[in-house]
């Protein structure tokens, strides 16, 4: 080492110190988690919630679509079929089980991407957290998001021909473009 | 073959038998063209123009009535002005198909973009979804975006059942008719039709009960989408989240290869069928299954199932060890000599289970008391090997110039998968039919000659050398089906023997595809007989032992009672000692169907409980009385019985899991015909030689009023396993 350089080396040692001096009078950044929450921003991947519509009903039509698109294989449906009398999803399919090993997921989102109806979502909700393997698959009554206010859960009794169709109509394409 | 076409599709020549369609040419040089009505089970109807390709034929001077060529050589092709269905035009000398050319390919996109107008497009929640035709051509042909406005669509029906099988989506039918067709051409029950016309039309059926047929499943396998699900299999799991392993229908003596589609079942934890779908080979069942074999499957799971031994403890059934239960066993046969011990083999199991007690019971209990379960078939298994059909007979090539004679049995009742193939050798292709019956069955329909006799006489009939079996030296071959509907052992035996006679007599025997059909009760009839032979029937017994035995006549009176069994029958309630057993789906081994195919079948679910293979329980017990036995698994014990059981000769158990390329090619990478599950994984199986057999005439006994008043076989059979069935459970009779 020659001798410019082993000034230069020299100079650093105080100005390090400096930096640590400074930061010991600044507020710091650890926050106590989970007593206190950092703010999400409001698209953050955290833990997934199942939506439901206005009317109370179930978006999840039971496809498992996004089971098949998930990357660590971490949902598990079964299906079942609605009726009239007892209807948890407009359409004829509903989902039965519904399981997210949350060990499992990445939180890559992929299961957003595949839903044809919105209905999983990952919430900007604290991440999940237990002390069994077990306690970390979250079942369908963890994920569902309450119903809203003043309207009923599911299933719901309902009229006949009012919920034929599980995927609504979306707006036409345009085709001009 | 020296009258083949030539022509060429997309420059690529290639020569096919003449009346080959182009669609089925270019799949023989590997080019799909797209379809959606065609079937290659099917006559071709052209409904859906998504085969379209340009067509031409070698150009021909009107004067000279000569082939024009051009300058160079090369002849000129006269194309025809428009697009032309390749799923209806025969090949011809010297065509050429146009299948890649820009007017195609915007054909094929503007054909999708209509059927998609009036399709609701809820691949998501559609059963078909991931194995649908509509969705891969879609994918592979379509025009990715539609002019048409979503919100248009017209809404139909999504919910109407079709009798309480098989239910219809109307929305999602595009009008191909290939379920039509099927009922109308295969399974010869009419009861599907179009109704309406235009946007209008729909499927409707008008059997009472709805979709009245055997065959409803296969439609569901062929219907291009999702416009027809079974009621089994409905919203239960998408295609590509089951786990298909090869398997035998074991319900009847055809065999048909299937393919069983499992899943874990959360909320009991275990892996259960979710459907069973027909597995490819053409020399069985092509593809096709009937609904029994289909739907019958609920009973591998069924909570009447046997899960642990059971000893018979004060008077009462309970739960014990297998340890404790083989020690009980086999100190109760080691211990007093003299001991008089009858074991009966009933037809429902397994080649190896069959061999292994055979073994062990002439081997190492030494008695002469082993016999086959139902008693009946002893009368005329042997008769029906020996003269059976030859090894490489073939359903495909019977046609003009055979003859196929039903004697005394109900195909469609009996073997329903044998009712198709033989039906379409005399009504398609022409082979003459002698049905000779006391009752009308479906096959009077196609006979070219109906013979009649009282209940019970047909042996008499036949022995009476009757005029409708004259004239078979004529034939080409002679197939000749037979059953043992309302005889007793002496008349089944003189009924087989005497159609052997009249095989012999025309010069028949010894022909590949000559011979006789038994119409066996059960899938493993032939198998079970060909290990235990006529047997010894005991009445009663010191110590009996009952493996798979289903008619509790056929078990001797006994002292201490073994059953082996899958379910608590009448028989297993009152044994003294119940052992549980392995349904097919559980386990690995072979079965015999009746035209002597041995096939594989594998293990798709994991063991019930503490249920064994009753192969395991016999070589165990061996053990404990001294045998020096050790089959660590059912190819071992299939080994064994190659080496003893003369048909079997030369037979390996890997050699049965042979793969043979199937044509036509359905499923696989096959973009149109539907279902992921066809390919034959599992190996097509062997048919084993006639051998040697007794050719004794057998004089026709009186009937017996016990025969005479047995019931009826039916598909639908009031059976242990059939009542367990969600589905068919309510149609049986
Ligand atoms: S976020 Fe990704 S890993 Fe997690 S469940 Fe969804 S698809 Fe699977
Ligand atoms: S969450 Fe969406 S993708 Fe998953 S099963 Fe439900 S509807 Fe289908
Ligand atoms: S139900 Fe299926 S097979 Fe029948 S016509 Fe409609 S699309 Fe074709
Ligand atoms: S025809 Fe016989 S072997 Fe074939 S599926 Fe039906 S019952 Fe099973
Ligand atoms: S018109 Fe040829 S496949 Fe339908």
């Amino acid at each position: 080492m020659n001798l410019k350089k082993r000034f230069r080396a020299i100079t650093r040692i105080p100005l390090g110190f400096a930096t640590v001096l400074k930061q010991m009078f600044q507020k710091p950044v650890t926050v106590q988690y989970p007593e206190e929450k950092r703010p999400m921003t409001s698209r953050f991947r955290g833990r997934h919630n199942l939506k439901r519509y206005d009317d109370g009903l179930e978006k999840c039509i039971g496809c498992a679509l996004c089971a098949a698109a998930c990357p660590a294989d971490a949902i598990w449906v079964e299906a079942a079929e609605n009726t009239n009398e007892v209807r948890f999803s407009p359409g004829e399919r509903y989902a039965k089980t519904y399981e997210i090993n949350m060990l499992r997921c990445i939180f890559c989102g992929y299961c957003e991407d595949a839903c044809p109806t919105n209905a999983i979502v990952l919430e900007p909700i604290e991440f999940p957290t237990g002390y069994t393997r077990e306690s970390m698959i979250y079942t369908k009554s963890q994920l569902l998001e309450s119903p809203p206010i003043n309207v009923a859960a599911t299933p719901q009794q309902t009229p006949a021909g009012k919920y034929d169709r599980a995927i609504l109509p979306f707006p036409p394409v345009d085709s001009s473009v | 073959m020296a009258d083949l076409i030539n022509l060429t599709i997309d420059g690529v020549p290639v020569g096919v038998p003449k009346g080959t369609l182009i669609v089925d040419a270019a799949k023989r040089i590997g080019n799909d063209i797209p379809v959606f009505c065609y079937h290659p089970k099917l006559k071709p109807v052209g409904m859906c123009r998504m085969c379209l390709v340009e067509i031409g034929t070698p150009k021909v001077d009107p004067a000279t009535k000569q082939i024009v060529k051009d300058d160079k050589g090369n002849v000129v092709i006269a194309w025809q002005p428009k697009l032309n269905t390749g799923c209806t035009t025969p090949v011809s000398e010297g065509m050429a198909v146009r299948t890649k050319t820009p007017v195609v390919i915007e054909a094929r996109e503007d054909v999708l973009e209509f059927l998609l107008t009036s399709h609701p497009l809820d691949c998501p929640i559609c059963d078909k979804g991931g194995e649908c035709p509509l969705q891969n051509l879609t994918l592979a042909h379509g025009p990715g975006v539609s002019r048409f406005d979503y919100a248009d669509k017209q809404h139909n029906d999504k919910h109407v059942p079709l009798g309480e099988l098989i239910f219809l989506d109307r929305e999602r039918c595009i009008q191909c008719s290939r379920c039509v067709r099927f009922q109308d051409e295969i399974a010869d029950d009419h009861v599907l039709q179009f109704h309406d016309r235009g946007r209008g039309m729909e499927i409707v059926t008008f059997s009472d009960p709805g979709f009245d047929s055997y065959f409803g499943g296969n439609t569901t396998d062929i219907c291009p989408v999702g416009a027809l699900t079974t009621a089994d299999f409905r919203f239960k799991a998408r295609p590509w989240e089951l786990k298909s392993t090869p398997s035998v229908c074991g319900h009847c003596a055809v065999g048909c290869n299937t393919s069983l589609n499992t899943r874990t079942n959360t909320s009991t934890g275990t892996l259960d069928i979710k459907r069973v779908m027909p597995r490819q080979n053409e020399q069985v069942n092509e593809i096709w299954l009937c609904d029994k074999g289909r739907f019958v499957h609920h009973y591998t799971r069924a909570a009447e199932r046997i899960t642990r031994p059971l000893i018979r403890k004060d008077g009462k059934l309970q739960e014990a060890t297998w340890e404790s239960a083989l020690q009980l066993i086999s100190d109760k046969l080691n211990t007093v000599p003299g001991l008089r011990v009858a074991g009966v083999i009933g037809d429902r199991v397994a080649n190896e289970d069959a061999w292994l007690f055979k073994r062990f019971l002439t081997e190492i209990v030494k008695t002469p008391y082993v016999a086959a379960s139902p008693a009946l078939p002893a009368a005329y298994a042997d008769i029906a090997r020996a003269s059976g059909l030859g090894v490489d007979a073939d359903f495909k090539q019977l046609g003009k110039g055979d003859v196929i004679v039903v004697v005394n049995g109900d195909l469609e009742e009996q073997a329903p998968v044998w009712f198709l193939r033989l039906r379409q050798a005399v009504v398609d292709r022409g082979a003459k039919l002698i049905v000779a019956h006391h009752r009308s069955t479906k096959m009077h329909r196609y006979a070219h000659v109906i013979a009649r006799y009282q209940p019970g006489l047909a042996a008499q009939w036949v022995a009476s050398n009757p005029a409708e079996l004259q004239g078979l030296k004529d034939a080409r071959n002679v197939v000749m089906v037979f059953g043992d509907d309302t005889l007793g052992p002496p008349n089944a035996r003189a009924l087989a023997s005497g159609l052997a006679a009249v095989l012999r007599e025309a010069g028949q025997a010894g022909k590949s595809n000559s011979g006789l059909l038994p119409l066996y009760p059960h899938g493993n009839t032939q198998g079970v007989y060909d290990v235990v032979g006529a047997g010894e029937r005991a009445q009663t017994a010191d110590v009996a032992w009952l493996v798979g035995v289903g008619d509790a006549a056929d078990a001797p009176k006994a002292g201490f009672t073994i059953v082996s069994e899958l379910l608590m029958t009448d028989l297993a309630k009152s044994a003294d000692v119940v052992l549980p057993a392995l349904s097919a789906a559980e386990r690995d081994g072979t079965l015999t169907s009746g035209d002597r195919r041995v096939q594989r079948f594998y293990a798709a679910l994991p063991a019930l409980g503490e249920a064994k293979p009753d192969w395991w329980a016999a070589q165990e017990i061996a053990k404990r009385m001294g045998a020096n036995w050790s089959f660590p698994d059912a190819a071992a014990v299939f080994a064994d019985m190659a080496a003893h059981v003369g048909p079997y000769a030369g037979l390996s158990y890997a050699g049965l899991a042979k793969i043979e390329a199937q044509w036509p090619p359905v499923g696989r990478d096959d973009l149109y015909y539907g279902g992921t599950v066809y390919d034959n994984m599992g190996g097509v199986g062997a048919r084993t030689s006639p051998g040697e057999g007794p050719s004794d005439a057998v004089a026709p006994a009186e009937p017996t009023m016990e025969a005479l008043t047995r019931p009826q076989p039916a598909l639908y059979r009031s059976g242990e396993l059939t009542r367990l069935s969600d589905v068919i459970g309510k149609r049986l009779v």
